[in-house]
């Protein structure tokens, strides 16, 4: 089960991703991610502090924005990952290909400027 | 039942040709000794055997057809009618003739009349039995039994001689016998089963059977010359209960038809109501759809309320709306709409099953319009409101409660039957599912090598174990020269049937490219060029490509995502993981892709241990979501080191099984052991 909320706050989006990211429920991150991406946004947050687990899935969906995040330059961050996600992403190799910071404020502080 | 109408016929002769004799005895004074019981017995045994066949004959007719029953009593009655009156006619046209004085042919005629009537009386009998029995019960049944026991007894009552009019024990006996028979003439349950039609003919067959027993009576008891008041002796008990029996039941019979007349069409439409019922609650065969149902329901619906007009919408997904509608436009119907939100006449019948307010059916009395009376019914799918039905009227307050309670179970049962329906798909398609996640299996497991190449130099093992939804999880080997080996594990994102096709892709591009001798980082170069044109959008695959050369005693390899290698080095007696970096392959899906690739190189030794596995055993979790983790592969492993590589994938085997405690695989697990001789 997952539960995704959105927050706009002052320049940037914020989806919290809270629950478990498996094939199943990866679907509405995707749903998410793609809204998020139609609706302009340049600066996207993915709060993963209450993220216990994700699949190939999950990892799935966030890997196929890679090349569009590129394209339109876009600042995606994930940050508040626990140890064992972290090290999902970091087996596979994601790690070099999207931005992961440790909390909301380092992410934030990382923001491109405009 | 022939034999009982030949004996019959053969005794009414016999008792005939008696009474014939008699009078020639009294003509002529001579006695010829008959009993003069004789005769009437065998005119009693003459109603025994009627009794006997008609029994019989009446059983074979189906108990449900009432008016033709009806005709058939009406048709023997109309028979000795008939038969009565010709004789009659026939004395009239002889009158004054010396025929008409004639003795003996008078008692010849009457005897036939005689018999003729009690064969009517006998058959009507049957059938008024069969109407009284048509819904039995224990209590009924006994009764009738008591009933027809006394009367085939009376039969020989009129051997004592005894007469109604003179003779007391007779009227009490008479008395008690009506009485029963009154009683059973309340069971007239054969009538509420009549539609209106039927019942109009039925009146009219019994009015037509009341004067035939009216006319045999007289006939029998009444002289023509008297006043109809001064009955003959009457001396027959058998015969005036079986009278004074039909002729109660004929009337009961008339006046509860005639009584019944006005409310048969309130019978008739429950009826209806029970039929439509019953098709709204046969399951949609296969091909139809639910749109069958809601058919049947509107229509049902507006027979029973009697509505002018009616429409069900049904709400689809992506926003669609379907309208059924019966005798209005939709341009009507969202005028009607209109009206119906505006209207402030409307009263909110709570759905007693649950609280939800969204089932809730509402009345409304409308004023401007054409209608001017409405009925909405939300309709429910699984516990969601799918749709409402709405019910209109040209005349206002038209729906009573009676109507609102069937309208109720109408629509109920067709939620039940659309849901049946819509679960009946879900499990079809489990069921595919399920064969595809089968075909899925068998094609992982051929596509894995039986066979794993290798020289003297090192002895490998493999185990693998499939999810129940495959999971997508491979290995290889290949010998590439005479002391050089490609082994490859990999691991396909996703489960299932795309998992498997993945998979096989994977072996197709490994079996294709190692056949070129490629070094590790050209083989997932190429490979990972070639999944990009085939792998899905969120699809990728994991893999560890080695090289290992048993006369350098070299391994080369390169970690494309997966998992790290567990490497056990004997001479530290020390497990652990080798760290480097990679990236999957599919990720990346142009040339750039080459600059994430980390290659290695690394000796060995004697005894040395590797250790390659997918993270279905890994991230193998038990009951409390606790891993199996890293650390415990890694302390496993240098706790038996000792043990030959079957030996010690059984023992990380059933550790796992241990750890995770019978719970089913979540994921494939797989893993090969490779110890260096």
């Amino acid at each position: 089960m997952i539960e995704i909320k959105k927050e706009t706050e002052n320049n940037y989006l914020n989806i919290l991703v809270n629950g478990e990211a498996d094939a199943s429920s990866s679907i509405h991150l995707d749903k998410a991610i793609k809204e998020a991406m139609e609706e302009g946004h340049q600066r996207i947050l993915i709060d993963c502090t209450n993220l216990n687990y994700i699949s190939s899935a999950g990892l799935g969906v966030f890997m196929s924005y890679i090349e569009e995040i590129s394209e339109k330059s876009i600042d995606f961050i994930l940050f508040g990952l626990s140890e064992k996600v972290l090290k999902v992403f970091g087996i596979l190799g994601l790690d070099q290909l999207l931005t992961i910071k440790e909390n909301k404020e380092a992410a934030i502080a990382s923001f491109r400027e405009v | 039942m022939r034999s009982s109408v030949t004996m019959a016929v053969i005794i009414w002769l016999i008792a005939t040709s008696i009474r014939v004799l008699e009078v020639l005895s009294v003509n002529s004074g001579v006695d010829l000794e008959i009993s003069r019981y004789l005769p009437i017995l065998l005119e009693d045994l003459f109603y025994v055997f009627i009794l006997v066949y008609y029994r019989f004959k009446i059983q074979s007719i189906e108990s449900g057809n009432f008016v033709d029953l009806l005709w058939k009593v009406f048709a023997t009655g109309l028979v000795t009618t008939v038969i009565s009156l010709s004789i009659r006619l026939f004395y009239d046209s002889i009158a004054d003739t010396m025929l008409a004085e004639n003795e003996y042919l008078e008692t010849f005629l009457k005897s036939v009349n005689v018999a003729l009537i009690s064969v009517f009386l006998i058959s009507t009998l049957t059938v008024w039995k069969k109407l009284i029995l048509y819904q039995k019960s224990k209590k009924l049944v006994a009764y009738w039994n008591v009933f027809e026991i006394a009367l085939v007894a009376s039969i020989f009552f009129n051997l004592t001689g005894l007469t109604l009019q003179e003779h007391l024990i007779f009227e009490i006996l008479f008395a008690v016998m009506a009485i029963m028979a009154i009683i059973l003439s309340a069971n007239l349950k054969w009538v509420a089963y009549l539609n209106f039609k039927q019942k109009w003919k039925s009146v009219l067959i019994i009015v037509l059977i009341t004067i035939y027993i009216f006319y045999f009576f007289t006939y029998l008891y009444v002289s023509p010359e008297e006043a109809i008041t001064n009955f003959n002796a009457i001396d027959d008990l058998f015969i005036i209960v079986v009278f004074t029996f039909l002729l109660f039941y004929s009337i009961f019979s008339l006046l509860v038809i005639l009584f019944n007349l006005p409310t048969s069409s309130v019978f008739e439409k429950k009826m209806e109501e029970a039929i439509n019922f019953q098709r709204l609650s046969q399951s949609i065969q296969q091909g139809e759809n639910e749109d069958q149902i809601f058919d049947v329901l509107l229509n049902s619906s507006m027979n029973a309320v009697y509505a002018d007009a009616g429409w069900i919408e049904v709400n689809l997904d992506k926003d669609e709306t379907k309208i059924l509608s019966k005798h209005i436009s939709r341009e009507n119907i969202n005028q009607v709409k209109e009206h119906i939100m505006t209207s402030k006449n409307r009263s909110v019948i709570t759905n007693p099953m649950t609280s939800d307010s969204d089932s809730d059916r509402v009345l409304v009395g409308l004023k401007k319009s054409n209608y001017k009376s409405a009925f909405i019914v939300p309709l429910t799918i699984q516990n969601q409101v799918k749709g409402f039905m709405y019910l209109l009227n040209e005349v206002s307050d038209n729906f009573n409660k009676e109507m609102i309670s069937i309208i109720n179970t109408f629509a109920g049962q067709a939620s039940v039957s659309v849901e049946n329906f819509r679960l009946m798909g879900e499990a079809l398609l489990n069921e595919r599912y399920k064969e595809e996640l089968n075909i899925a299996k068998s094609v992982q497991r051929a596509l894995l090598p039986k066979v794993l190449d290798h020289n003297s130099s090192f002895s490998i093992h493999a185990f693998t174990e499939a999810a129940a939804e495959v999971g997508g999880d491979y290995y290889d080997t290949f010998q590439l020269s005479e002391h050089r080996f490609a082994i490859v594990v990999g691991d396909v994102s996703g489960k299932g049937t795309s998992a498997a096709f993945h998979m096989s892709q994977m072996k197709g591009i490994f079996q294709s490219l190692v056949q070129l001798d490629l070094s590790a980082e050209e083989f997932l170069t190429y490979a990972n060029t070639a999944l990009s044109k085939c792998l899905e959008r969120t699809s990728f695959i994991t893999l560890t490509y080695f090289i290992i050369d048993t006369e350098s005693k070299t391994l080369e390899f390169s970690r494309a995502g997966h998992c790290p290698t567990l490497f056990y080095n004997k001479k530290k007696q020390l497990a652990e993981y080798y760290v480097d970096k990679g990236l999957g392959l599919g990720i990346i899906r142009n040339s750039t892709y080459k600059n994430f690739i980390e290659v290695n190189k690394m000796t060995f030794a004697k005894d040395d241990i590797l250790v390659l596995y997918t993270d279905g055993i890994s991230e193998a979790s038990n009951a409390v979501h606790d891993e199996f983790g890293y650390d415990r592969m890694k302390s496993l492993l240098q706790q038996n080191a000792h043990y030959d590589p079957k030996m010690i994938q059984k023992v990380f085997i059933s550790k796992l099984y241990e750890f995770c405690g019978g719970k089913d695989l979540d994921d494939d697990y797989t893993m090969l052991v490779i110890k260096f001789n």
